[in-house]
Order: structure tokens, then sequence, then C-alpha cells
């Protein structure tokens, strides 16, 4: 425990007078369970993540198992493989990156970041999880539910998400999956609610909104989006929930199924097509800008850089989040649509790569004449621009309608989407906790073991991915377990499909490695210290690490600059700490 | 799709015109002290239930800017064939716009600290507005009766669906209301205390006014109508 703070020389007001009371628990039930500290909440939130992920990667491994080596595992019919990709995606996306950026890292970040005690309504925030673990159950339930999970591709495109042909379609599959997915934005509704407002109001002094890290600007920006985007997802739900119980024809148009005429009639799945993808490309962001936000403060502190152009990079994220609304029907170009439709939708497309491509030059402008440490967090950070970058081109390529027709629905668009959305922020993933484990815990994640991690993974993730675009060129279409009668299509690649897919398990395996190092380290990390990579922005200045319940001690913290004063010349140290008044008064600091 | 970016354009500006006046145009890396014009905790200077109210509410219209466009886009379907409307509609909305003017005069009772009259007003439109969700209750039953259930026609399933998520946020707010009636007759809360709660619940009625009003324009198949004037003065 060492003492962080700088004294204060100039005579300054007390901020306000701390509830101290509030931030001491009453008993082991509400420290570790039913917890009103963001921080606890943000462990219990990544946790519940991590674990419902594991389970989406077991399937991954099954459909590689499965694509690879066609035919040699009874167990995977068709019907599973449906169900495995829905679930994997699904959880992927919403219950994985979602969760654990927004409810993971913007619980513990946000508050520590801006100075405040804690969120600002910390029994909602409490609720948040709660519903959240709720929402988890309710999904996993489904695997084991009579008919098992849905089938109906992460997209629960109808009408065949509710059809009997469908896994899970007129079975308890489809209804949890909705059942779930409403709660889960009901949770995340509420924890939302906290984190935009902690940082409109619970900033401490001196913490204008120029001066916040990038990490908090993109938790920020993404938790607006999600608030105002989810609604979109929940109307499908509610509709489509409504029109698999009660019979309505939100959705369904008139069909005949097995020579039955069924007795919907009239709806329009187009219309949960646009509902879908209205929530669905804002998704793509709401996992990204929080990956932007970290992945500046990781090259910047670990190349011991101010970020390049903080300005632009603040802007770049608020305007990626607005544009990201206009742009949802590019996911619909083969849903017959006017062509004009398709000529906007291609062009906003294309604008927001524009402030995305700055973003980029950003970050490199940062790392160019750095003192570059490629310590593990930053190895994931320069692993994550490499991979976004790659990403990115192939998206350009699928932006234009006319490469996206023939591309539709092929292991390309697979391929692009995992390297951007997939690989691209778990590599964040991975490098924050690296940078973060030590503030959480007081201990170092150990270092071969993060190196050996790192070089697996990033590797592999290639070995996956890349043959996969190649893949998807000769024409292999997605969502196909098995080609069957068109195997000859997919002959040209069977051996770079098995390829990859021992590189799947490998990757895997890795992941072990990496949730080894985080039990060990609990018990025999090196020692961290309050500041191991002597960063300035505030939740490295706590008076105590970990930091306890209300964060601060006795006195919130005064912020005199801004979070990226690393190499300043002539300062005594090659960074200031924010709440550090210097040239003012050279800072007397313990550590 | 057009009226949840209608929507959207406006909770968009209105972000952006808060950012501005957040001084975003500084370059923080050529400032250094504490900023003393700034910023004590409550940044605003607003209270953070306000901030949050208005952050909820934002969330709120997105809902039901989102059921508006779905409603919009299954319309213009051939085999559309809108509900007839319950007359008691008319009497539910009247109902409901007492609630508010009632809430309306609880913030004015409540700022000139007469408590008395605040829980008059309060009880008031506590009362009214359990009489709209009976009401709202009247209204279906009268549907069912006539025949139009939920999945005859998608119509009736918007009909029932809009007036249900609209009663839920309702219910919501009711219990909102009932935790302000608690302080109201405790007379240990400060009057300071009371008043914000007070014009938390106010500001949640007429926002719920307002959806309603918009519901209620939607259902009577007005929309149609008033689509059709917009369409013909653009072109
Ligand atoms: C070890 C890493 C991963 C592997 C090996 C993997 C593999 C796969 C495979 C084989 C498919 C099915 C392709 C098809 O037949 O259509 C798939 C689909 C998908 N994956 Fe992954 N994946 C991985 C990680 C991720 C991550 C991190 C995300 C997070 C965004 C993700 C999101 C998705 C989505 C959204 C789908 C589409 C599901 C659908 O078509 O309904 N995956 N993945
Ligand atoms: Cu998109």
């Amino acid at each position: 425990m060492v003492d962080a703070t700088p004294r204060m020389e100039r005579d300054i007001p007390p901020a306000e007078v701390p509830e101290l009371e509030l931030y001491h628990p009453k008993s082991w039930w509400t420290t570790y369970v039913f917890s009103q500290d963001a921080k606890v909440i943000a462990i219990q939130y990544s946790g519940t993540a991590v674990a419902i992920g594991l389970v989406a990667l077991v399937l991954s491994w099954l459909m590689r198992l499965q694509l690879g080596f066609p035919g040699t595992f009874s167990f995977i019919t068709p019907e599973a493989y449906y169900q495995f990709i829905t679930m994997h995606g699904m959880i992927m996306v919403i219950y994985l990156l979602t969760a654990l950026f927004l409810g993971g890292f913007g619980n513990y970040l946000i508050p520590l970041m801006v100075g405040a005690r804690d969120m600002v309504f910390p029994y909602v925030n409490m609720l948040s999880f709660w519903i959240y673990l709720l929402a988890v159950l309710v999904l996993a339930a489904s695997f084991f539910a009579p008919g098992g999970p849905t089938g109906a591709g992460w997209t629960l495109y109808p009408p065949q998400a509710i059809l009997g042909g469908t896994p899970g379609g007129q079975s308890w599959g489809i209804i949890l999956m909705l059942v779930s997915l409403i709660l889960f934005i009901i949770g995340f509704t509420m924890g939302g609610l906290n984190y935009a407002v902690t940082v409109i109001q619970g900033r401490t002094r001196g913490m204008t909104l120029m001066r916040m890290p990038l990490t908090v600007w993109g938790i920020f920006t993404a938790t607006v989006m999600a608030l105002l985007a989810f609604p979109a997802l929940f109307v499908a739900c509610v509709m489509m929930l409504f029109d698999r119980v009660l019979g309505t024809s939100f959705f369904m148009p008139a069909l005949v199924e097995m020579g039955e005429q069924l007795s919907y009639g009239g709806g329009s799945p187009i219309l949960f097509q646009h509902l879908f993808w209205f929530f669905g490309h804002p998704e793509v962001y709401i996992v990204a800008l929080p990956a932007f936000g970290i992945v500046s403060d990781l090259i910047s502190t670990h190349a011991r850089k101010n970020i390049f152009g903080y300005r632009m990079m603040v802007w770049a994220i608020v305007i990626i989040g607005a544009l990201s609304f206009i742009v949802w029907a590019h996911h619909m170009y083969v849903s017959g649509m006017h062509p004009w439709f398709g000529f906007f939708f291609a062009t906003t497309t294309l604008i927001i790569a524009v402030p995305t491509a700055i973003k980029v030059y950003n970050w490199v402008l940062t790392l160019w004449r750095g003192d570059i440490h490629l310590t593990v967090p930053m190895l994931f950070a320069l692993a994550f621009i490499v991979t976004f970058v790659n990403g990115g081109l192939t998206g350009l390529f699928l932006g234009n309608v006319v490469v996206d027709v023939p591309l539709s629905d092929t292991m390309f668009v697979v391929a692009h989407f995992h390297m951007v959305m997939g690989v691209a922020p778990i590599m964040v993933i991975f490098g924050a906790i690296y940078h973060w484990y030590p503030k959480i815990t007081g201990r170092m994640l150990e270092d071969w073991m993060g190196k050996f991690h790192f070089w697996v993974t990033f590797v592999g993730a290639y070995a996956i991915f890349f043959p996969m675009h190649y893949v998807g060129l000769v024409g292999v279409p997605r969502r196909y377990p098995e080609m069957g009668e068109a195997a000859f299509m997919t002959a040209p690649v069977d051996n770079l499909n098995a390829f990859i897919s021992v590189a799947a398990l490998v990757v895997g395996f890795a992941q072990m490695v990496f949730l080894f190092n985080l039990v060990w380290s609990l018990r025999f990390g090196k020692e961290a210290g309050p500041n191991p990579w002597r960063a300035t922005s505030l939740e490295w200045q706590t008076p105590t690490t970990p930091p306890p319940h209300g964060n601060w001690g006795d006195e919130r913290p005064v912020v005199y600059r801004w979070a990226y004063d690393y190499s300043v010349p002539g300062a005594p140290e090659d960074f200031i700490p924010q709440n550090d008044p210097w040239p003012d008064k050279p800072a007397t600091r313990a550590a | 799709m057009s009226v949840i970016l209608v929507f959207l354009t406006v909770v968009i500006g209105f972000s952006f015109w808060w950012l501005f006046h957040q001084k975003v145009m500084e370059k923080p890396w050529l400032e250094h002290g504490v900023h003393t014009a700034l910023p004590e905790t409550d940044v605003s200077g607003m209270p953070t239930a306000k901030v949050a109210l208005a952050v909820f509410l934002a969330v709120v219209g997105s809902l039901f800017a989102l059921f508006a466009s779905a409603y919009f886009m299954r319309m213009d379907y051939a085999d559309w064939q809108a509900p007839p409307l319950p007359r008691i509609l008319w009497v539910n909305t009247v109902i409901l716009i007492l609630a508010s003017i009632a809430l309306s005069c609880a913030v004015r009772a409540a700022r000139e600290h007469r408590r008395e009259m605040t829980r008059l007003a309060l009880v008031t439109a506590g009362l009214a507005t359990f009489v709209f969700l009976a009401g709202q209750v009247t209204a279906w039953r009268e549907l069912a009766a006539g025949g139009h259930y939920l999945d005859v026609n998608p119509a009736n399933g918007f009909f029932y669906l809009m007036t249900g998520v609209h009663g839920l946020h309702i219910l919501g707010g009711l219990v909102a209301l009932g935790r302000t009636m608690v302080k109201a007759w405790d007379d240990d809360v400060a009057a300071e205390q009371l008043r914000l709660g007070v014009e938390l619940c106010a500001a949640y009625w007429h926002f719920l006014l307002f959806v309603w009003l918009g519901v209620f324009v939607l259902l009577a198949g007005w929309a149609g109508d008033l689509l059709a004037l917009c369409r013909q003065i653009l072109t």
C-alpha cells in the first residue's frame, strides 16, 4: 500500500462530503455476491461472460471438426451443426463481447478513470448483473431443453426461425433464445444508464470531457449507441415471440409447410431484417469502439508517447458512433432492395471508413519513434491494429454492392467478420486483461505464459482465418455443414479446411494456458505495486492496490492534465499522472 | 424506418449540441491546472437523477419510435386491416391528460412547499392513471368481444402490443409515483428531496402522455393520412 496521491499546495475546497459509510459493506454476502461495488460487478460480469464464451469456443471446435473432416463425427448432424453456429455466433457477439466490454471493462474502468467512487446508481448496477446472469442461464438452458437450442443462425431470420424445419423452431429453443435476449437487453439498459450517466455526472474535479482517457470515450460512446440500438433488437424479439407463441403474423407470411397451410399470413420477413440490422450494425461498433479506446491507451502507455491527435480520435469515435446508425442495410443487399437504396448504403458504408482510417493512422503515428516496450499488452495491441486493418480492407470490398452480391453467404464473409469483429476485439480484450490485471489483483500475470499465449493466438488466428478468405473465394458457402453432391466444390480446398480446423484446435488450447495463467498468477504472480506500467491515468493512482470499495480513500483525486503526458521534456519522470500538478509543485511521489 | 431516423436525428443532434458545450474543441495537451470554471462533482449542475431520467427517456423514445417504424412499414401491405378504434380510447386519453395536469400541479405545489396540496395532486394523478389503465383493459376487452383478436390481423397485433408496452411503462411509473407518495407523507423528508421526486414523476408522465398521443394517432389510422399529406407537400 503506497500513497500515490501527490499533496496539493493550492487551497482547494473539498469537492464533496463523501458518504464514506456507504462504501463499507456489511457482510460477506454484500461484499462478494450481492455487491454494489462496480469493481466486483465488473469481475462478476467478466467471469460470467468468459464462462459462456468458453461454451462458444467449444462449439467452434465442433464446427471446425465437422468442416475439416466431414462425415467423421456422427454426432454432428446437420441439425446439430446449425445449432452450433447459432449459439456460437450469438454468444460470441452478445453474451461475450458486449457483456465483457461494457459490463466488464465499463464497470471496472469508468469510475476509476473518471475519479468517481462508484457508479451513480450502484443498486441498479447490481441488478443489471443479476439480470444478465439470468439471461445467460436461460440461454444455457436451451441446450438441455427438449429439441435443443435454436438453429436459426445468429441472425434469427424469420420465417424459418420459428418453423418446424429449423432445430428448436417449434420446440423450446427459439423461445428461450428470444427470452434470453429480452432479458439481456433489460439488464444491459440498467447497466448502460449507469455507465453513461457516470461519465456525464460523476467525473471528479478537473476531469473535463477532453481530459478523459480514450478508453472512457470509447466505452461511453458505445454505451450510448447500445442504449439506442438495443431497443431495435428488443422490438424484433418481442414481435417474433408473439408470432411464435401467440400466433400473430408480424413477420410471418402465408406459408405452406409439408403440404399444410399454416395459420400465419401477411407478415413481412424483411421488416425483421430491418429491425435486426438496425441493431446489428451498430452492434459491430458497440464492440469496436471500446476496443478502439482501450487500444489507444495501451499503445500510448507502452510506447511512452502521447496519443497522436487526441482530439481527432475523440471526434472520430463520436462520428463513427453517429454514422453507424445509417448503414444497416448493407447487410441486406441481397434482400431485393431498390438499387437506389443499395447505392445510398454503400456510400455511407464507405464514408464510415474515413474516420476509421484516421484512427488507424493516428495509432501508427503514435507508435512512430515511440519508446516501444514489447510487453504482452503491447503485443496484443499491435496485433489488433494489423488484424483490424486486414478485416477492414475486406470490409471495403464487401461494402460495394457488386462485390458483395457474389460473395454474400460465402466463407469470405465469415473470414471478414471474424477478422474485424472476432479476432480484433478479442486481441484487445487479452491486451487489456494483461494490462489491468495488476490493478485488479495486485499481481502481474506471468510473462512467459503471456508471450506464449500471444504468439500462438496471433499466428494461430491468422492460420485459421487467412486461408478462409480463399476458401470463400473458391465459392464454399457459409452455414453448410458439408457439401454432399456438390463436394467437388470443396475438393480443391479440402486440405486447407483440415488445416484450418487443426489450427482452431491449437488456438483453443492456447486459451487454456491463458486461463491457467489467470488463476496461477493470483497466488504466484510477481507483486505489481500500484503502477507497474508507469501510466498516467487515474486508476493507477489509487491510494491502495487493489482499490477498495469507494476507490479513493478519504478524498477524491483532483485532475490537472490530460491522460497522455508521457515523456514530457523537463518532467522528473517520463510520465506525469493526471492528478499531478507539476510544474506547479514538483510531485512528491513515494512510489 | 423513417420515424426512428427522425427520432435519432433529434437525439444525436442534441448530443452533439451538448458535446459542443463541453469544450470538445479544446486542446487538452496545451492546458494544465484545475479548471476553475469547472465542474464540481455534479458536472452539469443538474441533479444526477434528472440526467438519468433524460437518458432513460431517450431509450424509451427509441423503443416506441421503432414500434412506429415497424407499424408504418407493415401498414403498406395490401392485407392491412386496422381494427375499429374503441371509443373508450378517447376517454382514456382525456384521463391521462388529467393525470399529467395533476402532476404539473404537484410540481408547482412542491416548489411552493405546500405539502397538503402536493399530496392531493399526487393522489389525483395516481388515481387517474389507474383509471387510464383500467380503461385500456376495457378497450382490449371491447376489441376481443368484437372478434378482433390478437392473431387475426397484424394491425390487431400492433394494437395490443403497443398499448401493452405503453401500459407496462405506465405501471413502472406507478411504482415510482408510489415511492414519491411515501416521501410526501413522511414529514422527515426534506422539501427539496420531495420536489425532485415529484418533478421526475411529472417529466415521466408528460413523456408517456406524449408517447400515448403518438400511439393513439397511429392506431386511429390518421398517421396514414398525415403521411400522405407530407408526401404531397414534399412532391
Ligand atoms: C477460435 C476462434 C473461432 C473459430 C475457430 C470460429 C469458427 C466459426 C465457424 C466455423 C463458424 C461457422 C461458419 C459457417 O459454417 O457459416 C463461425 C460462425 C460465426 N462466428 Fe466464429 N469462430 C471463432 C471466434 C469467433 C468470435 C470471437 C466471434 C465474435 C464476434 C465469432 C462470431 C461468429 C459469428 C457471428 C458467426 C456466424 C454465425 C451464423 O452464421 O449464424 N466467432 N465461427
Ligand atoms: Cu454492418
